[in-house]
């Protein structure tokens, strides 16, 4: 292994025709490194934040996933009850262990059923909590660990995600950017996932099917801050 | 316009050369007509793109050389057709990058034009003064349209003609399958592709088809004949000189 | 696999015959290219973002060295493992060991081109150990024993009632006169197939778009969710990626990921993009316990500095096969190995040798599309250029071909000889074809008048014209 390991770096190096790179260079690649550069950002998602809301709005939908936008966590139980009416799902939810989640209050919509935990085999609809959102294409950002199991974004059948409307962030450079200030530099989960849109495929005929997978459906509920 | 007619010489193009002398006439009336001097040097045959796509580098550098000595002298170099434009203006500096002459390589790709783009993109002429009655498809071919970047300028030539509509065609930009000698090595998936492409102009409703490169012409008209259509096809500097009277439409009887 | 890329002239003959293979590659031709278009026209900053990609991957392989070191030391920190191969025999071997020691019974896999490049399917079944592709397109060539024929539609070829026939085969858990004629059927039954080979799968396998320096994550773009469930649910995940997929930062892959599926599908980003960075935390309550990248040379170290040095840019969008005239009349089976379309027919030499794949850069007409829809502009008609000319330097390719180009180059060298000759060829051609306008059939040019009419030439050559009026010469 070692090895082979020395004979690749030998062959990359042999190619380019040089031996390992000198201190001076690798300070460089270094410094590259430690100030990762945002580079092209299209204007798209540059914009104010009413703006960057509707913008998350329109492009989430353009990849059929559905949105509501609520005024604060009280109205969250409701709206997802009534999702889950109008679409014939059974009113039993699996809820993300996570803050925002849990500082939903559930227990006022009696047509719930909550569990909490993980996405397991038997769960039709999971709830989660977002990151953050990314307005240039509608994107959801959700960071596994206890908080927010892997599992729940993609087992269950319907995914439900919440995501605060001021953490609606125009490019995913902003996203980074807010990992890097709240988890750390090295503080990346074990999987960070955007998610845009619900699951799908066209394997077959080129036709759009969704649900693949994944999802077959993606609800976005957006909470306002509580009014003071 | 400078003062003193500028000096072009013609570079005819193998094919033009050898099946229809008809769109020389029509280059060289078309830039008299814009105030050039034209003359054509006897001692020029191919731009060498055969030997070149082929990966003959040897031959191709060779008949470039030729090219050069041929051309020398002259304030413009004009073919009618984007494809051996192409390779003089774009190729033939990546065939001499390591060679001596690339000095004398890159005068020669600074000089030499496409008709239509030079046309209007050099001397500014905005229209002609021919006449065609008729409904046209025009056929970007592949080197024009992506090495040189024509596409407007020979729809801007045609728009000033009396009678005649250029009508947009499906699938415009999309090869046509000739390929120099693609069509003679892969001769199937060549007719394959001139098939879908002939489709798009028999489906268009055009009754003519023009184009700037002879090579795709030949091979549009060749299918289009085989499949029995009375689509006819030229040569853009025939209708654009007002010489269509010169010869029948490609593979048309007399 | 076994290459017929060395057969790619009768093997395109069979794909232009085969009727179903034509009502597919049609549907191609009006699907992603056009969906492409219409995405680039929403992004007025596309052709800004192909430069930053290209720049950011040119910068990665003239540092390739520094970046996978500090790649591997990031999976290491995280508690991953790194395996350096040089060849597809190793990385078969590490990868088939690995499951071995995890006592593997089923392996999950996510479509993978580096997968099919080094065969694991084959030998991991060979292992004893079952190989289940979840990607719906991968899983349905792997039911009917067929390799890819696409970069990102590995089943394009096919027509729902292919698929319903192998899934008949196949699925015998099911009753046989269940209805199958509807895309949503099929994909309802492969789901839930393939839901339960997840929830017992051992090992998952994927591929990775890309590699990050900066984190010593992975890269995994779907739009099905079928890596994540890979990744997430086996006890190990096992990623297999060849060396020039690092990119340095997590910018620096968004940047790459801006353009990737905007080029693919023509969607502004593909629905699940996901940076896997080792294995499950402790208080992790899922992920593998074991994460493990196996870093794959095999042939590319040789491409970098060479003239196909810009080849390893390509992000495997498929964009140039969805753009060629070639490979939309003969599909990705034709080109007789795992890579096809205008990126096969640059990197199968490569990988194959270029006498195993001498057809792959001749068959082009050198029309550009490629490398006009490239998002990391790669110069792939310069490729098939460069390696024609390899080809004509060593003397491969059919000598009938190669003593008509030396005759036709030594006649191009010798203008008054070549007047000479062509002048007579004309009036003979002209006399015989001009009533007509055209020839039907021709001797030495059957190929051609085959399918087309050869114009008849007028008679006389240009150059016997302007002489006959004494136009000026100089």
């Amino acid at each position: 292994m070692t090895d082979s390991r020395a004979a690749t770096l030998g062959a990359i190096r042999a190619a380019l025709g040089r031996g390992p790179l000198p201190d001076q260079e690798t300070a460089a690649l270094e410094a590259r490194l430690a100030n990762p550069a945002a580079g092209v950002v299209p204007g798209r998602g540059r914009v104010d934040a009413e703006a960057r809301i509707a913008l998350f709005i329109a492009e989430a939908e353009r990849v059929s996933a559905t949105t509501a936008r609520v005024a604060g966590p009280e109205a969250v139980p409701a709206v997802v009850a009534r999702f889950l009416r109008e679409h014939n799902l059974p009113s039993t939810v699996k809820l993300a262990p996570d803050p925002q989640v849990r500082s939903i209050p559930w227990s006022q919509q009696s047509a719930l059923t909550v569990t909490e935990g993980h996405g397991e085999k038997d769960d039709v609809v999971g709830v989660t909590g977002a990151f953050c959102g990314v307005a240039e294409t509608g994107t959801l950002v959700l960071l596994s660990g206890p908080e927010s199991p892997s599992t729940l974004d993609f087992l269950p059948d319907t995914h439900i995600a919440l995501v605060p409307a001021a953490r609606i962030f125009g490019t995913y450079e902003e996203a980074w950017e807010r990992v890097r200030a709240e988890r750390g530099a090295d503080g990346l989960p074990r999987a960070v996932h955007w998610i845009t849109g619900p699951s799908r495929t066209a394997d077959i005929e080129q036709t759009l099917l969704l649900g693949a997978h994944g999802p077959r459906r993606l609800h976005v509920v957006i909470v306002d801050a509580r009014a003071p | 316009m400078p003062s003193k007619p500028p000096r072009v010489g013609l570079f005819v193009t193998c094919l033009v050369d050898f099946l229809r002398p008809a769109v020389g006439f029509a280059a060289v009336k078309l830039l008299e007509d814009a105030g050039c001097e034209v003359a054509v040097p006897a001692n020029q045959t191919c731009c060498g793109q055969p030997a070149y796509n082929s990966g003959d580098s040897a031959d191709a550098r060779a008949i470039a050389r030729s090219v050069i000595e041929a051309f020398a002298g002259f304030d413009y170099v004009v073919a009618p057709s984007g494809s051996c434009a192409g390779t003089i203006k774009v190729h033939y500096p990546a065939l001499f990058a390591n060679d001596p002459d690339l000095a004398a390589v890159i005068d020669l790709a600074g000089r030499t034009w496409e008709l239509t783009s030079f046309l209007v993109d050099v001397l500014g002429v905005a229209g002609v003064g021919a006449e065609y009655r008729g409904v046209a498809a025009y056929h970007d071919s592949c080197s024009g349209l992506r090495e040189l970047g024509i596409e407007k300028q020979p729809r801007a030539l045609l728009s000033s003609v009396g009678g005649l509509e250029v009508r947009a065609t499906n699938g415009a930009q999309s090869c046509c399958g000739f390929g120099g000698t693609f069509c003679v090595k892969y001769p199937e998936i060549s007719a394959d592709i001139v098939d879908r492409k002939v489709s798009h102009i028999m489906d268009g409703g055009a009754d003519t088809l023009l184009g700037g490169d002879l090579g795709c012409l030949l091979n549009l008209a060749g299918r289009l004949k085989r499949r029995g259509s009375a689509v006819k096809v030229r040569h853009v500097a025939e209708v654009l000189a007002g010489l269509t009277g010169q010869a029948p439409p490609l593979g048309d009887p007399e | 696999m076994d290459s017929t890329a060395h057969t790619f002239k009768s093997n395109a003959l069979e794909a232009l015959g085969d009727t179903r293979l034509q009502d597919a590659l049609g549907r191609l031709g009006h699907g992603f290219p056009v969906k492409r278009k219409a995405a680039v026209e929403r992004m007025p900053e596309f052709e800004a973002l192909r430069d930053a990609a290209r720049d950011i991957k040119d910068h990665v392989l003239g540092h390739l060295d520094f970046y996978l070191e500090r790649f591997e030391a990031r999976v290491h920190e995280r508690g991953g493992h790194v395996h350096w191969c040089a060849d597809a025999a190793a990385a078969r071997e590490t990868i088939v060991g690995i499951c071995r020691a995890a006592g593997a019974r089923t392996v999950t896999k996510a479509k993978s081109m580096i997968g099919e490049e080094i065969a694991i399917n084959e030998h991991l079944a060979a292992a004893g150990i079952e190989p289940v592709e979840t990607d719906l397109g991968e899983y349905i060539i792997q039911l009917r024993r067929e390799p890819p024929s696409h970069l990102i539609a590995p089943a394009i070829h096919l027509a729902k009632g292919d698929v319903a026939e192998a899934f008949r085969n196949e699925h015998k858990q099911f009753p046989g006169d269940r209805p199958l004629d509807e895309p949503r059927n099929l994909l309802d039954e492969a789901r839930s197939v393939l839901r339960e080979r997840f929830l017992a799968a051992d090992v998952g396998l994927t591929g990775a778009n890309m590699l990050i320096a900066e984190t010593g994550s992975i890269v995994l773009v779907t739009n099905e969710g079928n890596a994540d469930l890979t990744h997430t649910l086996p006890r190990v995940h096992v990623v297999v990626a060849s060396i020039e997929k690092v990119v340095p930062t997590l910018e620096d892959a968004t940047a790459v990921l801006r353009v990737l599926a905007r080029s693919a599908t023509g969607q502004e980003m593909s629905v699940y993009n996901t940076f896997v960075t080792g294995p499950r935390r402790p208080d992790d309550p899922d992920g593998p316990d074991e994460f493990h990248v196996v870093l794959l040379d095999n042939g590319r170290s040789a491409m970098l500095g060479s003239e196909f040095h810009d080849m390893l840019r390509c992000i495997r969008c498929g964009a140039c096969l969805n753009h060629c005239p070639v490979y939309r009349s003969v599909g990705g089976h034709a080109y007789g190995w795992v890579y096809s379309g205008p990126m096969g027919k640059v990197l199968v030499p490569n990988l194959i040798g270029i006498e195993n794949a001498g057809d792959l850069p001749n068959a082009s007409t050198l029309c550009g599309r490629c490398e006009e829809v490239c998002p990391m502009r790669i110069p792939l008609p310069r490729m098939l250029r460069d390696w024609r000319e390899r080809q004509f330097d060593r003397g491969l390719g059919p000598a009938p071909a190669r003593y008509a180009l030396k005759a036709w180059a030594f006649l191009a060298r010798r203008p008054a000889l070549y007047r000479r000759v062509t002048a007579l060829q004309a009036a003979m051609l002209g006399a015989l074809g001009r009533r007509r306008g055209a020839f039907r059939h021709m001797p030495l040019a059957g190929g051609w008048t085959a399918a087309r009419d050869l114009p008849a030439p007028q008679g006389r050559t240009f150059q016997q014209m302007w002489s006959d009026r004494g136009g000026p010469r100089s």
